[in-house]
């Protein structure tokens, strides 16, 4: 299979960018890809934290561009999951020891092990940006459903476009289904009207991301998690799988129409 | 209880007014062209423009105008004189 290399980024930060690397890669790496997920915020060291690997670094990105060690000797297998690779960021530098042509370099390096490369970009529109975007074919933008952060993501998208990296794809994470039932949150038809890309994803709010990130585990070893069969569904269709949308509402199912009738009943 | 309180007038619901006021905003942040483009877009209109008018390259200001909900290119091109032959197919 051609390998790919995909920027996964925001404008605005906080919105789940890494959680959402972290889980994909999982994901596609649980379906038998070899992956590898690169942490490009350099300075603020993240995705070992949440993919529970944090006590294996020896050597990170920028050791790797500087030639101070071999790329596979930066490289951390997820023995979990067999088939993921970590590449970490520097925590004691800054983007400026990363310069986009390098950055690109390295993508092409690890193109030839691993079927996708997932890029883990900073939060912002400058270097730590351009740099996470260099090297990658296209892009995922993450948002969530609020107005500041689908503002960022609208720009973001533009410099996405600009960059000549085609239209990218859309994720939105943390939708409440709750507070869009009242109408008292934007819903994915809102947000793919105003932003205008493809919606490659939901991932609903889900407590179970907060608990399996503390463990540094995935919420895939938790089988009622709604968030695990979303992160499984972006994965199959980035793998080109016609799959349908999630159905994040519990009252549609039928353990959710007797909790409902059982509480109306008794409150 | 939805319909109740939207009944009575407790008007749009939170979502709808979102929905609006990004819609609008992204009008005025959509409308910032890279100097870039501003450069290419200046040479362009002004070698057209050379064909008919004598104008004032110095003095020429191409810029976007936000106003309310709508967005202008406005061009300010100053003008020395009008061509004797104004036809460009006869100068060419
Ligand atoms: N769907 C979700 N449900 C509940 N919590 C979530 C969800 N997605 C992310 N979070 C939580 O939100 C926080 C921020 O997530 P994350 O670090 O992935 O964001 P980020 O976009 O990478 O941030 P930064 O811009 O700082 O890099 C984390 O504590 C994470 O556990
Ligand atoms: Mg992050």
């Amino acid at each position: 299979m051609l390998s790919k290399v995909i920027v996964i980024t925001s404008g605005k930060g906080g919105v789940g960018k890494t959680t959402t690397v972290a889980h994909i890669g999982t994901a596609l790496a649980l379906m038998g890809r070899k992956v590898a997920v690169v942490d490009a915020d350099i300075g603020l060291r993240n995705l070992d934290i949440i993919l529970g690997l944090e006590n294996r670094i020896v050597y990170d990105l920028v050791n790797v561009i500087e030639g101070t060690c071999k790329l596979n000797q930066a490289l951390i297998r997820d023995k979990r999951v067999g088939n993921l690779y970590l590449l970490p960021a520097a925590q004691t530098r800054t983007k400026e020891a990363v310069e986009p042509e390098q950055m690109k370099a390295l993508c092409h390096s690890l193109r030839e092990t691993f079927d996708y490369v997932l890029i883990d970009s900073p939060a912002g529109i400058e270097g730590g940006f351009r740099n996470a975007l260099a090297g990658a074919d296209s892009a995922i933008i993450v948002t969530t459903p609020h107005v500041s952060a689908v503002r960022d993501a609208d720009r973001i998208i533009g410099l996405v476009e600009a960059a000549e990296k085609g239209i990218p794809k859309l994720i939105i994470n943390r939708l409440d289904i709750e507070m869009v039932k009242k109408g008292e949150m934007l819903d994915q038809d809102d947000i793919v009207d105003i932003l205008s890309i493809g919606l490659l994803g939901i991932i609903p709010e889900d407590p179970a991301i907060v608990t399996a990130s503390n463990r540094g585990e995935s919420v895939f070893n938790n089988d009622k998690s709604k968030s695990a069969e979303a992160y499984r569904r972006i994965a199959r269709r980035i793998e080109g799988e016609d799959v349908p949308l999630l159905d994040l509402d519990d009252n549609h199912s039928f353990l959710g129409r007797l909790k409902r009738i059982l509480t109306t009943n008794i409150g | 209880m939805d319909w109740i309180t939207k009944w009575f007038g407790k008007g749009q619901s939170s979502k709808d007014s979102a929905k609006q006021r990004l819609k609008l905003v992204l009008v005025h942040d959509r409308a910032t062209i890279s100097p870039h483009l501003i450069e290419a877009l200046k040479e362009e209109i002004m070698d057209v423009i050379r064909k008919y008018i004598e104008v004032d390259d110095s003095g020429l200001d191409i810029s976007l105008d936000e106003s309310g909900d709508s967005v202008a290119l406005l061009a300010n091109i100053p003008i020395k004189g009008l061509r004797r032959n104004s036809n460009p197919a006869n100068s060419m």
